[in-house]
């Protein structure tokens, strides 16, 4: 469109500049690539002007499109008859019964964060809540995944700080409780930290909101902070390698406002009483962008919108600015004709933005009009429809080689390992991160960080005269190490281990989100990661019946070439039917200990890729341990089981550090001692036998070691079911841990380093 | 019972504390907005918890200025009660309700855990009326700002004048960071000088259900509001 001088005067000199027409050299720095380029400007029959360069560069990113995981996405099991909505939406949602549906979904955050810790963690919590709340949920729960680098590394303290503090100044400002969640340590994370948030919320079954628009004519309304210069091309930033210079990215990590976060909260909420919402959407990564073009292109409609009446922090900011933004704390909804007065009344009540600044079409296409001339003007098909989707070459490496435990030539004794182990901030107690989250607000925690497997939240208002009520479980797991060696193995691993943790705090597993980590997917080895990952994933989900809702894909986390390990995290939702029924993980004084899944003929333990080969010999490799999926449904199933009954008095799943580490930490709350049996065939073996180290600290999968008052009964009914398992002993007074001849070690000791290890990083 | 809840935006504890009460009286109390200028005539106000105002400036700092609390000014010199838990505390103190100053953690960070606090010898209190000196109740804290620090006047004048409510209890020699937060005289709450008025940074309202934070919270607020009611 050709302008006179006059007009052009009239329009500042960037705007100006957003209009003109691009080229490929600009392209290729918003991260496109020429056949994208020239894929763009055929499908809309012209060349881009910079403003509409800009929406199909964030549209077609990895972080928006998917392009590179798409493919495999869809083989992910996504149904089953609890699923209410699936991936796609803002957040999944399942229904939990009474009517009421849990809505939840993890979300990744990494390279923000890595560059500016506190502000990306803060702003990874704001945005997954809102994903939350967006769909009509109060969110009631939030959890994390962390990855850090090597503790000695001479960055992580400083980031494992400003992370921290950022999460807990989000969650803590606004009010949810955050209740679990796991931290990791490896060199591999060096250059790019982890940093995966998850929301739990909860709604009425019958009121749930979508992004879908709806009605040519329909008002579509901007509501929350005002628009900044923050934040510009975050999506791209996220989805590109790290190199040296990537500090000076800092302009694009977004800024959060957690203050405005919880107005925002509430005046959505308030207005979602009524019945005037038509439909939602977050301004999430590529804020204005993605929110218009997911919203009109779900609809198969088109919008036309006004950007001089979008509410901006700084003047004179251009339409390529505004749509590129990634400000926080903002929506855009769709709203009944005629509601606008009584809609706007909420939000001043909360004193927040609210303007409407344009309307849905039945035209197809984006219309932007800024200074009176249009900005933009883009069919909206080609964003979604066309973004490119690859069939990236991969190929998934498994390391088939068995680590024998004579492997290891220790010279080391039961309690040196142990003391290593507890030294290590893998294991050691997280403490001094999980006090710094508000884990009580809200009153409706019931088991959270450390306490159990799974953190159990209280359905607020199901209260009975028999119970306190339902309680939502929840859990994050992933043991990268094994993804990395194996990661079909790994997959299926993150997925039963998360199920383990659930019916160990006494719940049963429902579904899924899913946070796919990985490094650069033009690598075919990481294409095969990930390729490999989403079929163990998808095979534990099938067997288990946890359908994936939602989730995340990061890509590209590499610094100068160098990759994290694999790290597909598994965010598990399940349900508990009584509160009081839930499981914490610490035995009570003359509990019996009896570990399922493992019976008197188990010996030689796996210690491939285990916690205990890291931390004998600084590294690991072969294969990790197996995985048994009907094995594992029938763990899980007997679980359920045992707990039903009200049998048990605690559980807890053996994963990192191997059976020996799981004892030490359920004895550790009460202080109190345990006389290990030893299975005959290690009765004459020595604290420094190799053999006797596999059966301690291997570690095989599909144990979960449970605690009971009722030894007979339960014996009886793991009889009955066929369930292998091994008595390990009566809990005792005396603090101490003694292995049958072998060795006697300090509980009491042990827990000090335990509860020492990272404040004497981080203090 | 007349009870109100007072709500700014950014309170986060409103909710809780207004189950606890419900779950005391068996009604919910009024809830009043910031920007209420009129009340009616109350047994007891409660400020719950939360980032008012976002924590800017200074906790507490703006809320303390909010139409609101000439109102709650008016029911204290009525002779109404009055409980500021946490960050109504920390508004109660900006407000020049109750003296002193709550500055950050000494350790710098947000502190989220259990507490015992011990009862102290107080002045007549309704909230405190029902407990003997020595009596220790089990609360959790959470916060960023609840180090209490005064001037060397202040500490002996609350402290001679039974003004301290409770202290934070060292449950063995051993214990080291048994204050979370660093307060002087290891203060937990004060009084004002009639003792109708209680700050506090511990939640009792977070402590009223046995399977999570015990009930000793549940204990203190059913044992005050029965005072307070006569």
């Amino acid at each position: 469109m050709k302008k006179t001088n006059l007009e052009l005067k009239e329009i500042n000199k960037n705007e100006y500049i957003a209009q003109q027409e691009s080229n490929l050299n600009q392209a290729l720095e918003m991260g496109l690539s020429k056949d994208e380029f020239e894929l763009i400007c055929n499908k809309i029959q012209k060349i881009p002007n910079q403003t509409e360069l800009g929406i199909f560069s964030a549209m077609f990113s990895e972080h928006c499109s998917y392009k590179s995981s798409k493919k495999w996405l869809k083989t992910l099991p996504t149904k089953a008859e609890h699923v209410i909505q699936g991936p796609g939406e803002n957040a999944g949602v399942i229904d939990i019964g009474n009517d009421q549906a849990a809505v939840f979904k993890i979300e990744s955050h990494n390279h923000p964060s890595f560059i500016e810790p506190y502000e990306g963690s803060a702003t990874g919590v704001g945005g997954i809540l809102r994903d939350v709340f967006t769909m009509g949920a109060r969110p009631i729960a939030l959890l994390n995944a962390l990855r850090f680098g090597s503790i000695n590394h001479p960055l992580t303290k400083h980031l494992v700080s400003g992370v921290v503090k950022g999460i807990g100044g989000y969650g803590n400002c606004i009010g949810i409780p955050t209740v679990g969640g796991e931290t990791n340590f490896n060199k591999s994370y060096d250059g790019n930290i982890l940093v995966n948030a998850m929301a739990v919320g909860l709604a009425k079954k019958d009121r749930i909101f979508y992004s879908a628009a709806t009605g040519a004519g329909n008002p579509v309304i901007y509501v929350g902070a005002k628009t900044g210069r923050d934040g510009i091309h975050g999506a791209t930033m996220a989805s590109a390698e790290f190199t040296k210079s990537s500090s000076e990215k800092r302009p694009t990590v977004q800024v959060g406002d957690p203050f405005t976060g919880k107005l925002l909260l509430e005046a959505c909420l308030e207005l979602m009483q009524t019945d005037v919402v038509l439909s939602i959407q977050d301004m999430g990564a590529a804020g204005l962008t993605s929110s218009s073009v997911e919203m009109a292109s779900k609809g198969g409609l088109g919008m036309h919108l006004n950007l001089d009446l979008v509410p901006t922090r700084e003047e004179e900011m251009t339409s390529y600015e505004i749509m590129l933004s990634e400000s926080q704390e903002r929506m855009l909804m769709i709203l009944k004709p005629g509601s606008e007065e009584a809609a706007k009344l909420i939000f001043n009540k909360w004193d927040l933005d609210f303007a409407n600044i344009g309307k849905v079409t039945n035209t197809g296409r984006l219309i932007l009009d800024k200074n009176g001339f249009e900005a933009c003007n883009i069919p909206i098909n080609p964003l979604v429809e066309d973004a490119p989707e690859y069939n990236r070459p991969y190929e998934i490496f498994q390391d088939k080689k068995i680590v024998k435990s004579d492997y290891f030539k220790s010279n080391q004794t039961l309690n040196d390992i142990l003391i290593k182990m507890f030294k290590n901030p893998n294991i050691a107690s997280k403490k001094w991160i999980w006090e710094q989250y508000d884990s009580s607000v809200m009153g409706d925690t019931i088991l959270c960080n450390g306490k159990s497997d799974a953190a159990i939240v209280k359905i607020h208002g199901t209260e009975t005269k028999n119970t306190l009520g339902k309680g939502i479980a929840m859990t994050t797991d992933c043991t990268p190490r094994y993804v990395k060696s194996d990661p079909i193995t790994g997959g299926m691993q993150a997925v039963c281990e998360a199920a383990r943790n659930i019916v160990a705090s006494g719940a049963r597993p429902l579904a899924i989100t899913n946070n796919l980590n990985f490094g650069n997917p033009e690598k075919i080895s990481v294409m095969g990661e990930i390729v490999g990952s989403i079929k163990g994933i998808s095979q534990a989900a099938l067997t288990l019946n946890t359908p994936i809702v939602s989730g995340n894909v990061s890509l590209y986390n590499e610094t100068n070439g160098q990759g994290i390990l694999p790290t597909p995290v598994i965010g598990m939702v399940g349900i508990i039917d009584e509160v009081e029924n839930s499981l914490g993980i610490s035995a009570e004084n003359n509990n019996t200990l009896i570990i399922l899944g493992q019976n008197e003929d188990f010996i030689e333990g796996w210690l491939g890729c285990s916690l205990y080969q890291e931390i004998v010999t600084d590294d690991f490799d072969g294969a990790p341990p197996p995985i048994n999926l009907n094995a594992e449904k029938k763990i899980i199933d007997m679980m359920l089981t045992l707990n039903d009954n009200n049998l048990l008095t605690g559980a807890h799943d053996i994963s990192d550090g191997g059976l020996l580490t799981a004892i030490c930490e359920m004895l550790f709350e009460n202080n109190l001692g345990l006389n290990v049996n030893l299975p005959k065939a290690l009765l004459s073996s020595k604290t420094k036998d190799h053999l006797t180290h596999s059966w301690c600290f291997g570690e095989n999968q599909g144990r979960i070691i449970i605690s009971t008052n009722k030894t007979d009964e339960v014996v009886s009914l793991l009889k009955k079911y066929l369930i292998d398992y091994f008595i390990l002993g009566s809990t005792n007074t005396t603090s101490n841990l003694n292995l049958s001849n072998v060795d006697t070690i300090s509980i009491s000791e042990l827990n000090s380093i335990n509860e020492a290890t990272i404040p004497s990083i981080m203090d | 019972m007349r009870a109100a809840v007072a709500i700014f935006p950014g309170s986060n504890c409103d909710r809780d504390m207004i189950v606890a009460l419900k779950k005391i009286t068996g009604k919910s109390p009024l809830k009043l907005w910031h920007k209420d200028t009129e009340a009616p005539n109350l047994d007891l106000i409660v400020i719950p918890g939360g980032f008012s105002f976002g924590d800017y400036l200074r906790c507490g700092a703006l809320a303390a200025r909010s139409p609101i609390i000439k109102n709650i000014k008016n029911h204290i010199s009525r002779g109404g009660a009055l409980l500021g838990v946490c960050n109504g505390f920390q508004i109660l103190i900006e407000a020049n309700i109750l003296p002193g100053s709550l500055v950050r953690n000494k350790k710098l960070l947000f502190t989220c855990r259990e507490t015992t606090l011990e009862v102290q010898n107080s002045l007549q209190s309704p909230f405190l009326s029902s407990f003997n000196t020595g009596d220790y109740l089990n609360i959790p804290v959470a916060h960023n700002e609840g180090n209490y620090i005064a001037n060397t006047e202040l500490l002996k004048e609350l402290e001679n004048d039974g003004r301290i409510a409770f202290k934070y209890k060292q449950n063995s020699e051993i214990e080291t960071d048994y204050n979370p937060n660093g307060s002087l005289h290891d203060i937990a709450g004060i009084l004002s000088k009639n003792g109708r008025v209680l700050g506090m940074m511990p939640h009792p309202e977070r402590s009223i259900n046995s399977l999570h934070g015990g009930t000793d919270g549940l204990k203190f607020l059913t044992k005050s509001i029965e005072e307070i009611v006569g």
